[in-house]
């Protein structure tokens, strides 16, 4: 069992020169922006509804642990998925579009932020519910062996999941059963307005994970390099058959969604916890070291906002789904759509 | 008179309620310091402490479960569900424990609770976030249900639901919550369990709850505009429900129409409907038409999720139609 404290991985950094901390900036830059544009979206009417939750502070979580998969592993994530979901390759501009509730977005309107998945991607789906997604992890990972096709699912949840029964189930099947599977706690220190030392007695979320008999593990979740690390450690286990649990701790910038203004915490703890920037980290860290020169991030940082400014010309040009639309998927293409009210209707007037 | 809104009426209701009994507590994801999700316990935590006033983990099986414990304990909780769409989760402890403990135990106790939460579609909240499951809960003996439409009703029908033996789940509509009207609070308002009549006419009969009440009765003036007299009856409580009243005017007028934000097939709409065409079968000049939400899920897509429920057009053009007067196109 590695119950390895944030300090004690701070040494663990690959050398300088094969270092990926260059890749792990331009991804994190990208989530912060994305979301940004996010944000512009919803100011400028633009956005399908206000229940647009960024994931500004946390992209070394993202980045981190999506360093550690592969093709082939699946996940799934919770409403706060955007930033997760990109760096697993997904096309801002079709995220945005679905944010915006239009036809061109990756589920053609009806999912919206809290609902982005892309089978091809490997993401199994984001969740509104709380907990939701979790145990589908479970589902995956015997999948996997049984088509023995070396996946890994990850289940991407915050911190106030820890609350729902349906992750300890999970976490137990997991570990009992030696699944290819990982479960990662964003601890963005909030549920809504609810602080975690609020909602749990025992904050050392990996300790539960433990009890279960998961390799389990805790990081600080501003130095992406740390999350990164320990996310392959645990994601390579998995794969051989030893279930994971990492809690990346992190600060929520930002309202829970875009319209809390977070009265219930003061703005000095605001200001401090803006201090923890994975992405300002990340900056500092390759200048100091030498691996990149100021102009240089300059330039990705130009190159990212060009990228996440189209995304949002994108969705506005984009069009809204055809209202026939709405009985499609409902089963299978294949299947009989569901008849419309209006049908029903008219067959009941039909009569003289 | 006092103005207020909806979202005033229901706080003011857990206030009155709360000084006047002190059993009263609240307990819920966020009730407390965050004043709730769609602000209706804001201050109250300030009001009357963090023992009365319960902020929980995200557990929604074990506030429901709390909840009913804490009931046959002597306390009178008002458990919130931030979404109605999270009832699935706890239908366990709402079906299999607050609506059977009564029944079971051989009549020795009561689970006088109130399940407050709130449901419907007009936030682009999705699919997960916007659903109308009042039928779950119908369909669930032992459970009452409480659906206010007006800014009166979010107030008198939570002070009665709060007086209540048995447990009651009190569905909120989400689009509801900022509405504004001028009432009296202090004039005796219907009994628990009575339907109102909203409107009187004698070409048809509508029947619906909660939000359609409001397009009902917009569909109802437009109606009114091409000679069609429509009586408007709102059910306040779906269970108990009020078949009375609307046997009784349907009787009278002859024809009748079910209107309901729930998706069509096994929802409320469906059970009144049946219910008419049974116990009204030799009044009836026409079938019972259902106005109701499409048999799909809610999409992000506002124009999806408004194309998907029951609006003013639809429901005044199909009143048009069973009473024959459509207007020529
Ligand atoms: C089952 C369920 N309960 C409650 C909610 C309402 N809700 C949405 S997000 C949230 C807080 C979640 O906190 P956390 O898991 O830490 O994720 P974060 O928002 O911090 O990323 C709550 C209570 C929900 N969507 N689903
Ligand atoms: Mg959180």
């Amino acid at each position: 069992m590695t119950n390895t404290s944030p300090i004690e991985r701070t040494g663990e950094r690959p050398g300088a020169s094969n270092s990926r901390l260059p890749e792990f900036y331009r991804t994190m830059r990208r989530i912060r922006t994305f979301e940004e544009r996010v944000g512009e979206l919803f100011v400028r009417g633009q956005s399908a509804g206000s229940m647009l939750h960024l994931s500004i502070g946390e992209e070394a979580a993202a980045a981190g642990v999506s360093a550690a998969m592969r093709p082939q592993d699946t996940f799934t994530t919770h409403h706060r998925g955007h930033g997760i979901f990109l760096a697993r390759g997904a096309e801002p501009a079709r995220m945005m579009a679905e944010i915006g509730g239009k036809e061109a977005g990756y589920c053609h309107g009806k999912g919206g932020s809290m609902h982005i998945a892309d089978m091809g991607l490997g993401h199994l789906g984001a969740n509104a519910i709380v907990g939701g997604g979790i145990p589908a992890v479970v589902g995956a990972g015997l999948s996997a062996r049984h088509h023995a096709s070396g996946a890994v699912s990850i289940a991407f949840f915050g911190d106030g999941a820890t609350g729902q029964g349906v992750l300890y189930e999970s976490m137990n099947m997991a570990a009992l059963w030696g699944l290819p599977v990982v479960f990662v706690c964003i601890n963005n220190q909030y549920g809504m307005g609810t602080r975690i030392d609020q909602a749990t007695a025992n904050t050392a979320l990996h300790e539960r994970a433990a009890a279960f008999g998961l390799e389990a593990m805790s990081v600080d979740g501003i130095d992406v390099e740390v999350v990164a690390d320990a996310a392959r450690t645990l994601v390579e286990g998995a794969r051989a058959g030893r279930p994971g649990f990492l809690a990346i701790s992190c600060y929520r910038f930002y309202g829970h969604a875009r319209k809390d203004k977070s009265p219930y915490r003061d703005e000095a703890e605001e200001t401090a916890g803006r201090l923890r920037d994975p992405v300002g980290h990340a900056r500092a860290r390759l200048i100091e070291t030498g691996l990149a020169a100021q102009a240089e991030l300059d330039a990705v940082d130009a190159d990212v906002a060009a990228e996440m400014d189209a995304t949002i010309d994108f969705t506005i040009a984009a069009t809204e789904p055809p209202l026939a639309s709405m009985f499609r998927d409902v089963y299978a293409p294949d299947e009989p759509e569901p008849e419309p009210v209006r049908t029903r209707i008219d067959r009941v007037l039909a009569r003289d | 008179m006092i103005e207020l809104t909806y979202r005033d009426a229901l706080r003011k209701a857990l206030a009155d309620a709360m000084t006047e009994d002190p059993s009263v507590i609240l307990i819920g994801e966020e009730v407390g310091r965050y004043g709730g999700a769609y602000g209706v316990t804001k201050d109250l935590i300030r009001e009357f402490g963090p023992e009365r006033v319960i902020d929980t983990p995200i557990s929604e099986p074990s506030i429901v479960g709390a909840a009913v414990g804490a009931a046959m304990t002597g306390l009178r909780p008002v458990a919130e569900l931030m979404y109605v769409d999270f009832i699935g989760m706890t239908m366990d402890q709402l079906g299999n424990q607050a609506a059977k403990i009564r029944y079971m135990f051989g009549g020795q106790i009561g689970v006088p609770m109130v399940l407050r939460t709130q449901g419907g579609t007009g936030r682009s909240a999705g699919a997960q976030h916007s659903q109308s499951l009042e039928a779950y809960v119908m369909h669930t003996p032992g459970l009452r249900l409480a659906m206010p439409a007006t800014v009166a009703d979010a107030y008198h029908l939570l002070r009665q639901a709060l007086r209540r033996p048995d447990p009651v789940v009190f569905i909120e509509h989400k689009a509801l919550y900022t509405m504004k009207e001028t009432v009296d609070l202090d004039a005796e308002p219907l009994p628990w369990g009575r339907a109102a009549v909203r409107r009187e006419g004698g070409d048809l009969v509508i029947v619906t709850y909660s939000r359609q009440l409001h397009y009902v009765m917009d569909a109802a003036n437009r109606l009114a505009e091409q000679g069609v007299e429509a009586t408007v009856i709102d059910l306040r409580t779906l269970n108990p429900l009020d078949f009375d009243t609307i046997r009784e005017r349907v009787n009278a007028v002859g024809r009748a129409m079910v209107v309901s934000e729930g998706v069509m097939t096994a929802g409320v709409a469906a059970e009144l409907a049946a219910r008419i065409s049974e116990e009204c079968f030799d009044y009836l000049e026409d079938p019972v038409v259902r106005v109701a939400g499409e048999d799909i899920p809610i999409s992000v897509s506002v124009a999806l999720e408004t194309g998907s429920v029951p609006g003013p057009g639809l429901i005044a053009e199909t009143a048009l139609r069973l009473t024959g007067k459509r207007a020529a196109a």
